[in-house]
């Protein structure tokens, strides 16, 4: 890193180290612990001791005040920025920009991201809506995913049973998964006899709120086949979408506003020199299994309404030409909001290293990962090798 | 309730803003017009009527919701050009359709804490009686 400012190039930024702490539920283990662990394991494998980090943002949306810091603190290693990060399912992909920015500029060699979460029981309470929206009972989270599902299967030639299949895939994928939630295949059959939530949606076709860490060390790049951090890109809504995941009461009668996704995915196709066409590996937010399709629209792995014929032809299946959430996606994983983006980006330094064992994208090269949720926030990270 | 969401009149209607700057309408009611950030948007009564354009139902309480389950849920487009996020009084998705002609109606909740009924909007088949 060159930091005669007269001269200061943009730093490359690497992922120097990764950690987790499964996802799933955890009665008696606190929302610190499972942040120690992700954090040491992120640490041990960078390489990075006591003193050799300079800054740490902490993701998280349900943890409390100074959460992040009550992670470091346990370790001894405070003194340094430590801040906590908020931006609803992209929380971790908000932190990381962040961190990135902050190395790529100059400002620190080395940066400590993580996520923790401990979510609640059942349909989240979000104190994103007003007394007045529950009193009317607005604030049904998964009826506004059902919409969206809706409006996709009215204005496409996805089904229910295209629905179905990305829940199959998804959980085929995470049985391979030790860190998963749900480690067991479903049948088609079996997820469309799971009773309705919200008509088209069933209940194995959303994910379940739980609880994990997940952690990355970013640093000013160093080594010559380490993973490069090419893009991450945090976007937020432009307002007028009425299904938009800020979830408005009312919105504009035409379809033509962008998404948080799409403006995110463009962002960082832009930013990285990377194209769609050049991914070899995705993870990316099916918070329901129609949320996946969506995703697949809006970060240009398909044309607009080509989202059923890559469901159709396996594309995004391990062994297909672009596996979508080979970690078994957060239909398998369960969702710990602040942790969850990270989550992604393990998975995927993973695949770019070639260790990901029964999960193994052959040859993985290109990675992106996706989350969108609240805000409304999206974002979006490149990875290459 | 929210007081200023809804007229209570014999056939309701929703309060929402007309935006001078760039003529779009907007609900709730706003100071500024959430779309181009202009100051002064003009409160109307918008459309009791319009056209349902997505739907579900919700078959389990949500947080903070005290009133019966299923209800009908989903999103109604009035002649302002302005879709709205609403109750429906049809919590069997099979019996509606794209398109279908809707009413503003009021309807109870359940109670709140200190044990007064709660009314909120809901949109109805305007076909029905």
């Amino acid at each position: 890193m060159n930091r005669d400012l007269g001269a200061r190039t943009m730093s490359t930024v690497e992922v120097a180290g990764v950690g987790l702490h499964p996802f799933g539920r955890f009665d008696d283990v606190s929302i610190t612990d499972m942040g120690v662990t992700a954090v040491r394991a992120a640490l041990a494998d960078a390489g990075v001791g006591p003193g050799g980090f300079q800054a740490a943002f902490c993701a998280t949306a349900y943890g409390g005040v100074a959460s992040g810091h009550k992670v470091l603190g346990r370790l001894g290693m405070t003194g340094m920025p430590i801040v906590d990060v908020e931006a609803g399912c992209a929380s971790g992909g908000a932190a990381l920009m962040l961190a990135a920015s902050a190395i790529r500029s100059g400002e620190h060699d080395t940066v400590v991201v993580f996520g923790i979460e401990k979510m609640p029981k059942g349909i989240i309470r979000s104190s994103f809506f007003e007394p007045w929206q529950e009193a009317g009972g607005l604030a049904a989270t998964p009826a506004y995913f059902a919409l969206r599902a809706q409006r996709l299967m009215q204005t496409s030639s996805v089904t229910k049973d295209h629905l179905a299949a990305v829940v199959v895939k998804n959980r085929r994928h995470g049985a391979h998964n030790p860190d998963a939630m749900f480690r067991s295949e479903v049948d088609a059959d079996a997820v469309l006899a799971s009773r309705v939530v919200c008509e088209p949606l069933h209940l194995w076709m959303l994910c379940t709120p739980n609880e994990g860490a997940a952690a990355v060390v970013l640093r000013a790049a160093r080594a010559t086949d380490g993973v490069r951090l090419a893009a991450a890109v945090l976007r937020s809504h432009i307002p007028g979408s009425v299904l938009s995941e800020s979830t408005p009461m009312a919105g504009l009668a035409h379809d033509s506003v962008p998404t948080p996704s799409a403006l995110a995915a463009n962002t960082a196709y832009e930013a990285s020199g990377v194209g769609p066409e050049d991914l070899d590996v995705v993870e990316c937010q099916d918070t329901d299994a129609a949320r996946e399709l969506l995703s697949y629209e809006e970060l240009g792995l398909c044309p607009p309404g080509g989202a059923a014929d890559l469901v159709e032809q396996g594309t995004t299946e391990l062994g297909g030409r672009l596996p979508v959430n080979p970690s078994g996606g957060l239909l398998s994983k369960g969702e710990p909001l602040g942790a969850s983006a990270l989550g992604q980006v393990v998975e995927l330094v993973h695949q770019l290293r070639g260790d990901a064992g029964a999960r193994q994208v052959d040859g993985a090269r290109v990675a992106l990962s996706h989350t969108v949720g609240r805000g409304a926030n999206a974002g979006v990270v490149v990875l290459t090798r | 309730m929210r007081t200023g969401l809804f007229t209570e009149a014999e056939e309701p209607h929703l309060l929402g803003g007309h935006c001078v700057a760039c003529g779009r309408h907007h609900f709730p009611r706003a100071e500024i017009c959430p779309y181009c950030s202009a100051d002064g948007a003009r409160p109307v009564e918008l459309s009791a009527t319009g056209h349902l354009w997505a739907w579900t139902a919700v078959t389990a309480p949500p947080p903070g919701y005290r009133g019966e389950v299923p209800y009908g849920f989903g999103v109604v487009e009035l002649p302002e050009g302005i879709r709205v996020v609403t109750r429906l009084t049809e919590a069997d998705p099979s019996r509606l359709r794209t398109g279908q002609p809707m009413r503003l109606v009021l309807v109870p909740v359940g109670e709140d804490d200190d044990g007064r009924a709660v009314v909120t909007y809901a949109f109805s088949p305007a076909d029905e009686p």
